[in-house]
């Protein structure tokens, strides 16, 4: 019974080689069949009478054990993504089972849960100091792929699974235990219904950025937002055979090929495109993007592999201890656990180390978490800036962030109070005066109007010249030079005339006067009439665009962007002042690659939020248009989510006011991290964002997608905006937005 | 009494509507790579989100502005000697022959031989609460009218106005209308038919299901 049940493993085990490789290592698999055949049939036959059929499966398993390890040195990112997805593949479930001592799934069991492809469970680590055990709780979440289960989506998460982690996330916090996540997900499932994939992700991101308990991350499948959803962490592990990137090879190869609609990749380019993005555990330690890689049994941990949970639970361990210690007071006996912690030989079962934190150590943790996010991908654009004037940089940001501390912190209270105080006694003064003049009567004295507010009050009210531009831009685009006629799109529906394009890119402002469709407008447009003339200074236009894997045919497209646009990168920041009031606005250019996000766009975000944080000025992010994250950039790319993320909760918890605008199309990694984790996002009329456009939601989900499903009114119905507006009202309702909302530490307010 | 083969054979004699495409307004005609007899689409796609195929481009004031099929069929003509030209809004461009569907012929029989309630005005019409009920319930051939029976009720600009069967007395056979869509004035409300002509017109609609070829 037991050499059958061992056999048949072999048998498993051969046709999971088979199905890794994919026609590749044919003979060797050919030859591993050929022996299994041989062992069977001479075990049918008895002719394994004369030796020990034990002795003969032992040395079939050695063999079996040597061929997984020749071929497991010669993996191909392809292939290791063939691992992850395998149904052999260990799941969370797994992980629940052989890691923790005890666990409860809450949030939903099996199939009974509102989303099962997100697993939520209360989990137990027992540790023992000689007779004393200790049991540490933890809360566990993760995406569960199942081993083939249908309803479990393949770990595509959908919006509402997302919102039950961040919601567990915060119960852990209240607990203050430490968070284990496990990210086993292709991406995330790309569908808008409330709360929205884009905006449920960016929600967590947020919340993650500030959540004041250790959070170690594992990642074995980390398919771009949906792996983003619950990976910004202390620690960040990776298993050795797992993949975390910006998009999958597939999807990297469709993009590549220029393939629409119902062409397929050839498999040669998927491989090419996985070989390229630098998708794996050993590309992504070097980058600096996990901490830490676990190392899996040949050919990728399965369920059998017993040793690998005890390894998987040690690193696990480590993990949540580092993190824990990193943020105690620092003493010599710190030092000494921490440095013997590190050393692979401690079994970290038999060591306790209290994981619950202190108030001071818990801010600590997260200052660290933020810190470290920050950090991440500097080296990944091209930084011309002179290492003087880096520094001269810094020195005046540091005396700009003094004096706007004195002036707005010191100054502005005690100014507020010495303004009341003189309000209140004018108004009692104008109340005594009134007494003294007429000391008998109890009607208030007349007062004496000027004829021009009498005539204002008693006449039809005027045109008011100066609340409208009439036309008169400071800027006009140069399709306004052009002697044509533009359709409206609306022109079916809406019955729209042609409009002639002087008039339309002119005098209207791309605003179809019929239906007030929204056509795209230049950024110069947005820059020269949205703000206060001549206010605007660029900065950081040093910072460029690179192309940091070195990715096929990247470089020539960067260098035709650069000409086209004369931009560096599809960042824009700069300073400027909207009716005096002074902001920092970081705008993203749909015309330089679409708009696209990659490490000198996120750079420039990050530096744009930090110094808006330094002057206490309101932070606007005005989204020209954008594509997603830079695919070409593979994690470079991707790790911009929760960077960015991390630098504008910084900056709203420092009192900011922190406001989105989305012109034109708006998708993907940006919308679903720091543009949808603002509380103030608003859009242009005829607008589109969300996460996926419809063909990809066609293809990944089979969904067919009605046609205005991302529209600007839409969004708004589903409450991921605040509000929809008119093109040639952006300034006064962006004033409008400064003076009533925003937090405490705003120069104005 | 209605003569259903006389009807039927009528349609199948010509099987098709020939729909002529006018240039919309005047401008110069580019054809697309079409000749006669080539099948064409109308729009298609679940919300008829993709367009038709184009058939011609006509450039006015610089613009180019797609001239697609209405409905799918195929190409009976194509006027190709304006090409590169001027042409005058109302100019025939081409000639599409749209085969009827099986719920297009059913529908084309029914209008024969039902009596159709027009639409007085352009408004959103329901039935008055006791038919409506009876309608959902039991369905509209449950329903019998008769002249001057109080049957809808009109709605438009918040005002509500009975309206009053007239024509011949029967069974409402076909409702024209939906929920809170508007109804342009003249458009049919109601197909009602008598009841010893309701097995004729089943016979009818099911001869047409079993027995008509769809060409394409």
């Amino acid at each position: 019974m037991d050499i059958e049940k061992r056999a048949q493993q072999l048998t498993e085990r051969l046709r999971y080689i088979r199905d890794i490789f994919a026609g590749r290592h044919a003979g060797v698999i050919a030859q591993l069949n050929a022996r299994l055949d041989d062992f069977f049939q001479n075990l049918a036959e008895g002719h394994l009478a004369g030796s020990d059929p034990i002795i003969e499966l032992g040395l079939l398993e050695e063999q079996f054990l040597a061929a997984e390890r020749r071929l497991d040195a010669e993996l191909t990112p392809m292939e290791k993504v063939r691992i992850v997805r395998h149904p052999q593949r260990i799941c969370l479930r797994d992980i629940l089972e052989n890691v923790y001592d005890n666990f409860t799934e809450i949030g939903g069991q099996e199939e009974h849960s509102i989303d099962p492809s997100m697993v939520i469970a209360r989990a137990t680590i027992t540790r023992r100091r000689g007779k004393k055990k200790y049991n540490q709780l933890i809360m566990v979440i993760g995406q569960e792929k199942g081993h083939g289960e249908e309803f479990r989506n393949g770990g595509s998460v959908k919006p509402w699974g997302n919102a039950k982690a961040r919601h567990f996330m915060q119960v852990a916090e209240t607990e203050n235990i430490p968070i284990h996540t496990y990210v086993f997900t292709p991406g995330s499932y790309p569908i808008e219904d409330y709360p929205g994939a884009a905006q449920q992700i960016a929600s967590n991101l947020y919340e993650m950025a500030g959540l004041s308990v250790p959070i170690v991350a594992v990642i074995s499948e980390g398919g771009s937002g949906g792996a983003e959803a619950i990976a910004l962490a202390d620690r960040r592990l990776m298993l050795s055979h797992g993949y975390y990137s910006v998009i999958s090879p597939e999807g990297a190869a469709a993009i590549q090929g220029r393939l629409k609609g119902q062409g397929r990749a050839t498999p040669e380019l998927i491989a090419h495109c996985a070989a390229q993005l630098r998708m794996t555990a050993a590309d992504n330690l070097s980058f600096g993007y996990v901490d830490r890689v676990v190392q899996e049994p040949y050919l990728g941990a399965r369920p059998q592999h017993y040793d690998f949970f005890r390894t998987l639970r040690q690193e696990i361990i480590r993990a949540t201890d580092e993190a824990v210690i990193s943020v105690r007071p620092f003493s010599p006996l710190r030092r000494l656990t921490l440095r013997r912690w590190g050393r692979e030989d401690v079994n970290l079962d038999e060591v306790y180390l209290r994981w619950n934190l202190s108030d001071s150590a818990r801010e600590k943790l997260v200052a660290k978490r933020q810190k470290k996010f920050l950090r991440l991908s500097r080296g990944a654009c091209i930084d011309r800036r002179p290492a003087l004037n880096l520094v001269r940089k810094s020195l005046r940001e540091s005396w700009e962030s003094t004096s706007a501390k004195l002036k707005y912190v010191l100054y502005t209270k005690h100014q507020q109070r010495l303004t009341n105080f003189f309000d209140e006694s004018v108004s009692l003064a104008l109340w005594l005066k009134e007494r003294l003049l007429n000391p008998f009567s109890s009607k208030p004295l007349r007062p004496r109007l000027k004829p021009e507010t009498v005539r204002e009050l008693t006449t039809l009210s005027d045109w008011d010249e100066s609340e409208s531009r009439k036309g008169r831009w400071a800027y006009v685009s140069p399709r306004a030079r052009e002697d044509r006629t533009v359709t409206c799109p609306n022109a079916a529906t809406h019955g729209c005339m042609d409009l002639w394009a002087p008039d339309l890119y002119g005098e209207f402002a791309g605003v179809c006067t019929s239906c007030g469709h929204h056509f795209p407008m230049e950024y110069q447009w947005v820059v020269n009439n949205v703000f206060d003339p001549g206010s605007v200074r660029e900065f950081n236009t040093e910072v460029e665009s690179d192309n940091p894997l070195g990715f096929e045919g990247l470089s020539e497209l960067l260098e035709k962007a650069r000409q086209k646009t004369h931009l560096k990168s599809a960042c824009v920041t700069f300073e400027a002042k909207l009716e005096g009031t002074k902001m920092i606005v970081a705008m993203l250019v749909a015309n330089f690659r679409g708009g696209s996000v990659g490490a000198a766009e996120g750079q420039k975000f990050v530096e744009a939020a930090a110094l808006a944080e330094k002057k206490h000025y309101p932070f606007l992010a005005y989204v020209h248009g954008t594509a997603g994250i830079r695919i070409q950039e593979g994690t470079h790319g991707v790790i911009q989510m929760p960077r960015c993320t991390v630098a504008v909760r910084r900056y709203i918890e420092a009192g900011g006011l922190y406001m989105v605008l989305y012109d034109t199309n708006s998708y993907a990694g940006p919308v679903a991290s720091f543009l949808g984790c603002s509380p103030y996002q608003y859009a242009m009329r005829s607008s589109n964002l969300g996460f996926a456009g419809p063909g990809v939601i066609k293809e990944t989900t089979g969904l067919e997608i009605p046609p205005h499903y991302h529209s600007a009114y839409k969004a708004l119905a589903r409450g991921h905006i605040q509000g929809v507006w008119d093109r040639r009202e952006a300034r006064a309702n962006l004033q409008q937005l400064l003076l009533t909302a925003g937090g405490r530490n705003l120069y104005y307010r | 009494m209605l003569d259903i083969s006389t009807l039927l054979e009528e349609i199948k004699a010509s099987p098709y509507e020939e729909i002529v495409i006018r240039a919309p307004h005047t401008g110069i005609v580019t054809f697309s790579d079409l000749k006669p007899g080539d099948r064409v689409q109308g729009k298609t796609g679940r919300w008829k989100e993709i367009p038709g195929t184009r058939i011609a481009t006509l450039t006015r004031e610089r613009n180019p502005k797609p001239v697609e099929a209405p409905l799918k069929g195929e190409l009976r003509e194509i006027s190709s000697e304006f090409e590169g030209q001027f042409v005058e809004a109302g100019t025939q461009l081409a000639v599409l022959r749209h085969f009827l569907s099986r719920d297009e012929v059913i529908d084309i029989l029914l209008r024969h031989a039902l009596h159709l309630f027009p639409a007085p005005e352009r408004a959103k019409y329901y039935f008055v609460p006791q038919i409506d009920t009876k309608v959902k319930v039991s369905g509209c051939q449950s329903v019998t009218v008769q002249q001057g029976m109080e049957l809808l009720i009109m709605s438009r600009m918040k005002r509500e106005t009975p309206v009053y069967y007239t024509g011949p007395g029967g069974i409402i056979y076909a409702v024209y209308f939906k929920h809170n869509e508007n109804v342009d004035a003249g458009r049919p409300l109601i197909g009602v038919c008598s009841k010893e002509q309701l097995p004729v017109v089943e016979e009818l609609v099911l001869r047409v299901r079993t027995e008509w070829k769809e060409v394409f």
